[in-house]
C-alpha cells in the first residue's frame, strides 16, 4: 500500500502508519526511529496529497526521546526545503509548528548549531500565517528563538518584518467560536514579541510612531501600550534617535484626544520613556539623555503651565507629573524648574478659580515627591521653597473660595506627610488652621475635609494634636453647651456642637489621642444625657456617632481598641442603666438615654468596641455584662449606687423601660468573637425567648428577638453539619423531643425546638402573632445563613403565612428581612455564621415554592407572593438573577400590573438591570414590556414614575429592530412626563425620551 | 497650539469649570410638592452638550451660561442666549441648532422656545437667528440625515 502507484492509497497507507506512530511513539526503539526518519524524510517529496499524513508521522516522531543526535536539524532541514508550508491546510501548518515547538524543547543545542539558518527557515515556514490558532503557536516560537537566544544572524529584520506585519492586530472572532481565541489573546502575545528584544528597536519605533497617528483608538492604544512594554528592556542607545517624534506624537495625542484611554496611555508611555532614560547606565563618553528629554517637555509644556484657563494647562501638568513621577532624578530635574514658576503664579493670578487650578498642579508635584518618602537634603528644590509653599497653602486655606480651601487642605495632608517638612511653627499653625476650617467655616464639606486631613495628620503628629487640637476642641464644646444662647443663634450653637463632636471623633487616630477624646466625648455624653427636651435626643445621638467612629478607627489596633471598650462600654451601660431605674417623679417619657433611637445609636457603639476585642478581655466583659442582665450584677458599673434593683428580664409593669436595654444586651453579646463562651448562655436563651414572644412594647419584643437569632446562629451545632437526616424534618416526626433527652449536650437542637413550640401556638392565634412572626423571621434568618437544617422547616411555616389575611403583608415583607444584610446583628461584621451562597441557596429552594403558592392563592392575597418573590429576587446577584430569568418573566410581568407599589417598585428595579443585560430574553416581550412601564410613568408614586422611566430608558439597549415599531409611539408617550411635576421624573423622562 | 492633527479654529481656548450635578433637596423627594421648572433646570438641559470641535462641553467653553437661560413656567416660554467663542465661529448654527434640538425633545411640547446669539458677539448674528428661529428651516435641517448626525453626536453623552 506504501508503495501504491495512486497517491491517494499511498496517503491512506502513510495515514495509518503515522496515526499508530502517534499512539505508541514512546515505545519505539533508538533504530526503529532512525528507520522510520528516514522513510519519512524521503516521502516529503512525495505527491502533495501524501504530505499532511507524512508531517503527522514527524510530529509523532519528534516526540521520541530516543531520537538519535542529528536527526532534528535534518527533519528540519527537510521540512524546510521540501515542503512549502503556507500552500498547506491550517491543520498541517499547525503539525508543521508543533513538530518545531517539540525539538526546541528537546534539542536545543543541536538546533542552535543550525546557526542562523534555523531562524531563516522558520521565518520562511511562517511567513504568511493567517491563521489565529497557528500564529499563537508561531509567536510563540518567535519569543522562544530569541528568549533563549537562538542566532538571528542577518535576519533580525526578517524576523521581525514576518511578525511585525501583523501589527496592530485587527482581529474579531467569530461569533460561537469553539477556540475561544480573544483579540487580546493575539494582541498581547504579539506584543510580547515585539517587545522581546533591544534589536528591534530601530524597526519597531518608527512604526509605532507611525501606528500612534491611527485613526483607529484601538491601533493608538496598542502602540502606546507596547512602547510603555518596550521601554522596560530598553536603554538609551535604542531609544536616542527617537526620542524628538516619540515626544511630539505622546504631546500631539495628550494635547488633542477626547478619550481619557488614550490619554492615560500616553502618560504611560512618557513615564515608561522618561523610568527609562533614567535608569540607563551611561558609558563615560555619552551624553545624559534624561536632561535633553526633560528639557524638551519642559520647553513644551512650561508656559501653558501660565494659563491656568486655557484649555491645555491640564494636560501640561500631567505630560510633566508623568515624566517626573519616574524617577527621583526626573522629579528633581522638573521641580526645580515648575515649582518656582507654579509659586509665582499663584502669586500673579488673584482669582480664587485661577488659585485653584494652579494648587492643583502643585499639589501634583507635591503628591509624587511622596513616594520618595522623606525629603533630601541637598538635592530637592522643595525643601528650599518651604516657606513660599506653606504660605500658598496657608493662603488657600483663608481664602473665600471653598473650592480652593478643599484643594489647600489637601495639600497641606501631603506636606504633612512628607517627614520632616514642616517645622514646628508651621505645624502650630496647621493645627490652627484645621481647628478654625473644622468649628467655624461655614461649609460643611471644608470643615468635612479639615476633619479628615487632622485624622491622617494626627497619628504623624500624635503630641501637637492631643496637645494642641483636643484642648481647643474640649474648650469649644463645655463653652457651647454651658452658654445660655438666643433663640435665634440656637441652630449655630448647635451646630458647632455638632462640629466639636465630630472633630473630636475625627482625630481619634491614634491610641494617645484616643485616650484623651473619649473622656471628653463620655463627660458630654452624662451631661447632655440629662435634659429632656428634643434637642438633648438629638444632642445624644450626636455623641454616640462620634463615640461609633472612634470605635471603629481603634478597631485595628488592640490597645485603643481595649481601652475604648474598657472605658465606655461601662460608662454607657450605668447611663442607661441609671435612666431605666424606675422613679415615680420621672416617667420612662423624657429620658432621652430609652428612646428607640437614642439607644438604636448606641447599638453601634458598643458592637463595635466588641467584635475586635482579645480573647481575654472579651472574656472578661462577658462575665460582667450577662450577670448584669440576668441577675442585676451591677458592681463593675462606675457609680454603681442605684435606688431600686435591675431586672429586665422579670416581669412588672415598672419595669418595662429597664427591658429596653436589652438592646445594648443584643449589642455586646451578639458582637463577640465566636469562640467567646457566654455564661448561663441557656438561660439567657430562655429568658430572650420569653421576652421576644410575650412582651408589648414592639420595640423591646423585637431585640429580644433579634438578640435570641444573634445567638443562635453562632452557636455550636448540636451533630456535626451533615449529619441531620434528609427528608422530613425529625420536629415533625415527633421523635425530637426525647432524642434529645436521650443525647445530653444538644443544647441548640433544645433551644430551636422551645422556640418552636413557642411560636407556632403564637402564630396561630392570640394578641401575640405579630411578635410571634418576628420571633419567626429572625430565627429563620439565624439558621437560613447558617444553613441549619431546621431552616427549611420554618421558611415554609413563613410561606404558608404569605396567604394569612391578617400577617400576609408583613410575612412578605419579612422576605427582604431574611435576603437583606441587617445592620446591627447577624452579619460578618459582628462573627456571625454566614455562608457565601445562602442567597442562591434560598432562592433555589423557595422560589418555586412561592410561584406555586401564587398560583393557588386568592385574590386577595396574590400581591403577597409577588413581594415576597420581588424581595428575594432583588437581593440576588445578577447573574444568577440573569440565567433564572426565562422561567421567572411571565411572573414578573403579571407582577407590573399589581396594584402594590412595593411590588411595582421591586419588580421595575429588577427589570431594569435584566434589560441591559439579557436583551435577547427581554426582546421577546417587548409589547408587554413597553405597555406596563409608560403605563406606570403616570403612577401616583414619584418613585414608581422614575423607576418606570428608567426601564423605559434601558428599553433602548434592545436591538433596533426590536424598538423600530415602538419608536414614535413611545417619543409621544414620554413626553407627557416631561411635564411632571416633580423634578426628579422630569430628569429621567429628559434621559429616556432623549436616548429614544 | 498643539503640533500636528487637523487645524482647529481655536486650538487652545479658554476653559470654564463645570457646575457640579444639582443637589437634589428633601423638597424634590416629597412626593406631594410641585417643583416649578427653573433656569437651572433649563441650563443643566445644555450644558452638558459636546462642542462639535473640541472634546468639552458648551458650559467648559462658556457658550452658555446660567444668567443667559430665562424661563417662565406658568408662561411657557424659555428664551435661551448663546456665546460663540469667537466671533466668526463657523460653527455658530450648528451650536444653536443643537441646543434648540435638545430643548424640542426634553421640554413639554407647551413651551415656546427661543434659541439666539447673544447681542453683539458674533459677525453673522442677525443671520444665525434668523435661520434658528424658521421653524420650517430647523425642521428640514434635521431632515438632513448627515446634520441630524452631527447634532446627536453633540447630544450624546460623553464616554
Amino acid at each position: 500500500c506504501l508503495e501504491n502507484t495512486d497517491p491517494r492509497t499511498r496517503g491512506r497507507g502513510i495515514q495509518l502508519l503515522s496515526q499508530v506512530l502517534l499512539q505508541c511513539y514512546s515505545l519505539l526503539q533508538e533504530k526503529e526511529v532512525l528507520h522510520l526518519v528516514l522513510f519519512y524524510e524521503n516521502r516529503l517529496q512525495d505527491h502533495h496529497l501524501v504530505i499532511p499524513s507524512v508531517l503527522q508521522g514527524l510530529q509523532a516522531l519528534s516526540m521520541c526521546e530516543v531520537l538519535s543526535p542529528g536527526l532534528a536539524v535534518s527533519v528540519l532541514k527537510a521540512i524546510f526545503q521540501e515542503v512549502h508550508v503556507q500552500s498547506l491546510l491550517q491543520l498541517d501548518r499547525h503539525t508543521v509548528y508543533s513538530i518545531i515547538t517539540n525539538f526546541m524543547g528537546t534539542r536545543e543545542e543541536e538546533l542552535k548549531g543550525l546557526g542562523a539558518d534555523f531562524t531563516f527557515g522558520f521565518i520562511q515556514v511562517m511567513d504568511g500565517e493567517k491563521d489565529p490558532r497557528n500564529l499563537l503557536v508561531a509567536f510563540q516560537i518567535v519569543r522562544d528563538l530569541i528568549a533563549k537566544n537562538y542566532a538571528l544572524g542577518p535576519f533580525v529584520e526578517e524576523l521581525f518584518e514576518v511578525t511585525s506585519c501583523y501589527f496592530p492586530i485587527d482581529f474579531t472572532p467569530p461569533p460561537h467560536d469553539p477556540h475561544g481565541i480573544q483579540r487580546e489573546d493575539l494582541i498581547l502575545s504579539l506584543r510580547a514579541v515585539l517587545a522581546s528584544t533591544p534589536q528591534f528597536a530601530e524597526f519597531l519605533l518608527p512604526l509605532l510612531i507611525e501606528k500612534m497617528d491611527s485613526d483607529l483608538q484601538s491601533a493608538k492604544l496598542d502602540s502606546l501600550q507596547t512602547l510603555t512594554a518596550c521601554c522596560a528592556i530598553y536603554g538609551q542607545k535604542e531609544l536616542q534617535e527617537f526620542l524628538p517624534s516619540l515626544w511630539s506624537s505622546l504631546r500631539r495625542e495628550v494635547f488633542q484626544t477626547a478619550s481619557e484611554k488614550v490619554e492615560a496611555e500616553c502618560l504611560a508611555a512618557l513615564h515608561a520613556l522618561s523610568a527609562c532614560l533614567s535608569r540607563s547606565v551611561l558609558s563615560s563618553d555619552t551624553e545624559d539623555l534624561l536632561d535633553s528629554f526633560l528639557s524638551s517637555i519642559l520647553q513644551d509644556c512650561r508656559h501653558h503651565l501660565c494659563e491656568p484657563d486655557m484649555k491645555l494647562v491640564w494636560p501640561s501638568a500631567k505630560l510633566l507629573q508623568a515624566a517626573a513621577g519616574a524617577s527621583l532624578r526626573a522629579y528633581h530635574c522638573i521641580t526645580r524648574s515648575v515649582l518656582p514658576l507654579l509659586l509665582e503664579q499663584y502669586t500673579k493670578h488673584p482669582q480664587s478659580s485661577q488659585r485653584r487650578t494652579i494648587l492643583e498642579m502643585l499639589l501634583g508635584f507635591l503628591e509624587l515627591q511622596q513616594k520618595w518618602g522623606h525629603v533630601e537634603e541637598d538635592e530637592s528644590a522643595l525643601l528650599s521653597l518651604r516657606a513660599p509653599v506653606c504660605s500658598v497653602v496657608f493662603s488657600a486655606l483663608t481664602d473665600p473660595s471653598v473650592q480652593l480651601q478643599l484643594v489647600g487642605i489637601r495639600a497641606l495632608t501631603v506636606l504633612g506627610s512628607l517627614q520632616g517638612f514642616l517645622s514646628p511653627s508651621d505645624l502650630e499653625l496647621v493645627v490652627d488652621h484645621l481647628v478654625h476650617l473644622a468649628l467655624h467655616e461655614e461649609d460643611s464639606q471644608s470643615s468635612e475635609a479639615a476633619m479628615e486631613a487632622a485624622g491622617s495628620l494626627a497619628p504623624i503628629y500624635p503630641k501637637v494634636f492631643s496637645g494642641r487640637m483636643v484642648p481647643r476642641l474640649e474648650e469649644a464644646l463645655q463653652c457651647v453647651s454651658s452658654s445660655e444662647w438666643e433663640e435665634e443663634s440656637s441652630h449655630n450653637h448647635c451646630s458647632l456642637q455638632q462640629r466639636c463632636l465630630q472633630a473630636l471623633a475625627a482625630v481619634s487616630t491614634h491610641t494617645s489621642i484616643v485616650k484623651e477624646t473619649v473622656p471628653v466625648l463620655l463627660q458630654h455624653l452624662r451631661k447632655v444625657q440629662k435634659g429632656s427636651e428634643a434637642g438633648n435626643t438629638r444632642d445624644v445621638i450626636c455623641v454616640c456617632q462620634s463615640l461609633h467612629r472612634v470605635a471603629l478607627q481603634c478597631q485595628r489596633d488592640a490597645e485603643g481598641c481595649g481601652y475604648f471598650h474598657q472605658t465606655a462600654v461601662p460608662c454607657l451601660l450605668a447611663m442607661a442603666v441609671q435612666a431605666a431605674m424606675p422613679e415615680s417623679t420621672h416617667p420612662l417619657l423624657g429620658k432621652p438615654l430609652l428612646e428607640e433611637e437614642v439607644l438604636a445609636a448606641m447599638v453601634p457603639v458598643i458592637s463595635t468596641a466588641t467584635t475586635h476585642l482579645s480573647p481575654e478581655l472579651a472574656a472578661q466583659s462577658v462575665s460582667h455584662v450577662v450577670p448584669l442582665f440576668l441577675d442585676g450584677e451591677v458592681s463593675f458599673l462606675p457609680q454603681n449606687s442605684f435606688p431600686c434593683s435591675f431586672q429586665p428580664f422579670e416581669d412588672g409593669e415598672c419595669l418595662e423601660a429597664q427591658r429596653r436595654l436589652v438592646a445594648l444586651l443584643m449589642a455586646f453579646v451578639c458582637s463577640l468573637p465566636r469562640n467567646v463562651a457566654i455564661p448561663q448562655q441557656e438561660r439567657l436563651l430562655r429568658e430572650l425567648l420569653v421576652l421576644s414572644c410575650s412582651c408589648n412594647c414592639p420595640f423591646t419584643a423585637t431585640t429580644a428577638a433579634k438578640c435570641f437569632a444573634g445567638l443562635v446562629n453562632k452557636h455550636p451545632a448540636g451533630k456535626g453539619p451533615g449529619q441531620y437526616p434528609m427528608g422530613p424534618c425529625p420536629l415533625l416526626a415527633g421523635e425530637w423531643l426525647s432524642l434529645s433527652l436521650l443525647s445530653p449536650g444538644q443544647q441548640l437542637d433544645d433551644i430551636l425546638q422551645l422556640a418552636v413550640n413557642r411560636m407556632e401556638p403564637g402564630l396561630a392565634e392570640g394578641p401575640c402573632r405579630a411578635q410571634a412572626l418576628t420571633l419567626l423571621l429572625w430565627v429563620t434568618k439565624a439558621l437560613v445563613l447558617r444553613y441549619h437544617p431546621l431552616s427549611s422547616h420554618l421558611t415554609d411555616k413563613l410561606l404558608g403565612l404569605l396567604g394569612d389575611a391578617e400577617l400576609g403583608p408583613a410575612a412578605a415583607d419579612g422576605f427582604s428581612l431574611l435576603m437583606a444584610e441587617s445592620p446591627d446583628v447577624l452579619h460578618k461584621g459582628c462573627h456571625a455564621d454566614v455562608r457565601i451562597m445562602f442567597r442562591q441557596r434560598f432562592f433555589t429552594d423557595n422560589v418555586p415554592k412561592l410561584v406555586q403558592g401564587f398560583h393557588r392563592a386568592g385574590p386577595d392575597v396574590k400581591a403577597n407572593y409577588l413581594k415576597g418573590l420581588s424581595h428575594v429576587l432583588n437581593h440576588l446577584p445578577r447573574p444568577v438573577l440573569v440565567t433564572e430569568l426565562p422561567t421567572l418573566l411571565p411572573l414578573l410581568l403579571e407582577a407590573l400590573s399589581c396594584s402594590d407599589r412595593v411590588v411595582q417598585l421591586s419588580t421595575l428595579s429588577c427589570l431594569q438591570p435584566l434589560l441591559l443585560e439579557a436583551p435577547q430574553i427581554m426582546s421577546l416581550h417587548i409589547n408587554t414590556l413597553v405597555n406596563q412601564f409608560l403605563s406606570l410613568t403616570s403612577s401616583p408614586a414619584m418613585a414608581v414614575r422614575i423607576a418606570a422611566l428608567r426601564c423605559a430608558h434601558a428599553l433602548t439597549s434592545l436591538p433596533i429592530t426590536v424598538l423600530l415599531p415602538y419608536k414614535a409611539r413611545v417619543i409621544r408617550a414620554l413626553a407627557k412626563p416631561l411635564d411632571d411635576k416633580k423634578r426628579l421624573v422630569r430628569k429621567e423622562a429628559v434621559a429616556a425620551r432623549g436616548e429614544w | 497650539g498643539p503640533g500636528g492633527g487637523a487645524a482647529l479654529e481655536n486650538a487652545n481656548p479658554l476653559i470654564y469649570r463645570r457646575s457640579g450635578e444639582r443637589p437634589v433637596t428633601a423638597r424634590e423627594e416629597d412626593d406631594e410638592l410641585h417643583d416649578s421648572i427653573d433656569d437651572r433646570e433649563i441650563f443643566d438641559l445644555i450644558r452638558s452638550i459636546n462642542d462639535p470641535e473640541h472634546p468639552l462641553t458648551l458650559e467648559e467653553l462658556n457658550v452658555v451660561e446660567q444668567v443667559r437661560v430665562k424661563v417662565n413656567d406658568a408662561e411657557s416660554t424659555v428664551a435661551v442666549e448663546f456665546t460663540p467663542t469667537i466671533p466668526h465661529c463657523s460653527m455658530a448654527t450648528l451650536i444653536g441648532l443643537s441646543i434648540k434640538v435638545k430643548l424640542l425633545r426634553s421640554l413639554p411640547e407647551r413651551f415656546k422656545l427661543d434659541v439666539h446669539i447673544t447681542p453683539g458677539t458674533h459677525a453673522s448674528e442677525h443671520a444665525v437667528n434668523k435661520q434658528l428661529a424658521d421653524k420650517e428651516r430647523v425642521a428640514a435641517a434635521l431632515e438632513n440625515s448627515h446634520l441630524l448626525e452631527v447634532v446627536n453626536q453633540c447630544l450624546s453623552a460623553r464616554s
